[in-house]
């Protein structure tokens, strides 16, 4: 068997492979960053009411998460599981670690973006007979919220690519599939341009959005 | 009626109320005057339940503020309460920012709290900002939008917390000549001042504060005019 039967060159149906990865990869991120979300503002929320008490215990074990390196994580997590018993797929090993790990880099932010808000607005509010819900739903949330949407951004743009770590688990997202074709064609930067460009359009919606709300934002 | 009875509190160890008495009746103009921390800011505070007390009693009409079993969301609405700090809410405009809690707290329609949010502020002289962010007006316009906005509640009760006191002083009087429009208009108003001109002119009664006491009260020509205590004639001396 001569090479050229190993390796054939770049072809269109490999454009389509590399779409349904990017598929995976767009759809293992949503669920990060949305679920993740969701959580960080839970525990940013509970960071910012129990103080001193949170700082020890949630504090204590969103750090974990958010100081090993991702790569790790996924690693121990996904062979945790066998050893006590379980077999998790790859995607559901890998979506859960990203969760836990998003939602401890949201639940910095979230924190910030409470702390953004004076203790004195919080008293107005309450003063006219505001519940602390409704405090936290129509003075906290919305002023949090503009206060530290470039951060959350950043974070969400990070675990975007940050999924790509999800391949040492064998998950066949953008970079896993990536590097397949490269073994095939040995077309590495072809490739990885048109990778590149995959993560580049499931990045870009973000930050557009999110900067076309900043501008509506500005108070004026 | 607020009825402030023996009143004391304490943060950690500095006494900040010690023995508080004092009867707002209806209709009453009270001004508050007193050294800084002397305790007038936190008894409006303590009256709307901001802050807890450690002993004694107050009572907003016939409603004991700080029984475990008291509503204070429902009692704040009864009280509306002006700031040092105006405290806009940045991200709604001027209407918004008066509409909402008729809205969210009194479950008023958006219709009627808009129409609300807007005949407040005409009474305010803010007709022409309603679609205005606060970020976009002076502070004693950020002023009387926040009067506008615990006035919306429709409270029997007002309180105001140096309302003047973080202001340029070319625009205290457009907040203090609401004040007075407040006060034509029958509202009872508890009011800490700095503003010895505005206490002597429109109080019913005056209350000097020192250190966590009232140390003189009764109507503007006795307290600000022939004040009997060392403390009070010393203030005012150097107040003015």
């Amino acid at each position: 068997m001569d090479a050229a039967s190993v390796f054939t060159g770049f072809q269109f149906s490999d454009l389509r492979f590399l779409a349904d990865a990017a598929g995976r990869t767009l759809l293992i991120s949503v669920l990060a960053i949305s679920i993740g979300t969701m959580l960080g503002c839970v525990f940013g929320w509970m960071l910012s009411v129990a103080r001193i008490a949170g700082d020890a215990t949630l504090g204590l074990l969103l750090d974990v998460f958010r100081s090993v390196p991702l790569i790790i994580q996924l690693i121990l997590f996904y062979n945790f599981f066998p050893i006590i018993g379980f077999n998790v797929s790859p995607f559901t090993a890998g979506t859960i670690v990203l969760v836990f790990y998003t939602s401890a880099l949201v639940a910095a932010v979230a924190r910030g973006g409470i702390d953004a808000v004076p203790l004195n607005t919080r008293r107005a509010a309450r003063s006219l007979g505001m519940t602390y819900w409704q405090d936290l739903r129509y003075i906290v949330w919305p002023i949090g919220l503009r206060a530290v949407l470039p951060s959350w951004a950043g974070v969400a743009l990070g675990v975007l690519k940050d999924s790509a770590l999800v391949s040492v688990l064998g998950y066949v997202e953008l970079l896993r599939a990536s590097q397949i074709l490269i073994t095939r064609t040995q077309e590495p930067f072809l490739i990885l341009a048109v990778v590149g460009a995959f993560y580049f359009a499931l990045s870009f919606p973000i930050s557009r959005i999110t900067a076309r709300l900043e501008r509506r934002w500005q108070y004026d | 009626m607020i009825e402030i009875k023996a009143v004391k509190k304490s943060f950690g160890d500095l006494k900040v109320l010690n023995g508080i008495d004092l009867t707002v009746d209806k209709g009453e103009v009270i001004s508050v005057i007193g050294a800084s921390g002397s305790g007038k800011s936190t008894m409006l505070y303590c009256i709307n339940a901001l802050e807890p007390i450690d002993s004694g009693q107050i009572v907003v009409d016939g409603v004991d503020v700080h029984n475990k079993s008291t509503d204070v969301n429902k009692l704040r609405r009864n009280i509306g309460m002006v700031f040092q700090q105006w405290n806009s809410f940045p991200h709604l405009t001027t209407l918004e920012n008066v509409a909402l809690s008729p809205r969210i707290v009194l479950g008023k329609s958006r219709a009627e709290a808009r129409e609300i949010a807007r005949s407040q502020l005409e009474h305010v002289g803010l007709g022409d900002k309603l679609d205005v962010y606060p970020s976009r007006m002076s502070g004693g316009q950020q002023q009387r939008l926040a009067i506008a906005r615990a006035l919306a509640m429709e409270p029997n009760y007002m309180l105001f917390d140096e309302v003047t006191s973080a202001l340029d002083p070319e625009l205290v009087g457009e907040v203090l000549d609401t004040l007075r429009l407040l006060s034509d208009e029958g509202m009872t108003m508890l009011v800490v001042t700095h503003e010895i001109g505005f206490a002597r002119d429109v109080s019913d009664r005056v209350a000097f504060f020192h250190e966590g006491i009232i140390e003189e009260l009764g109507p503007p020509a006795q307290v600000i005019e022939h004040p009997q205590s060392v403390h009070t004639q010393k203030f005012l001396a150097n107040v003015r």
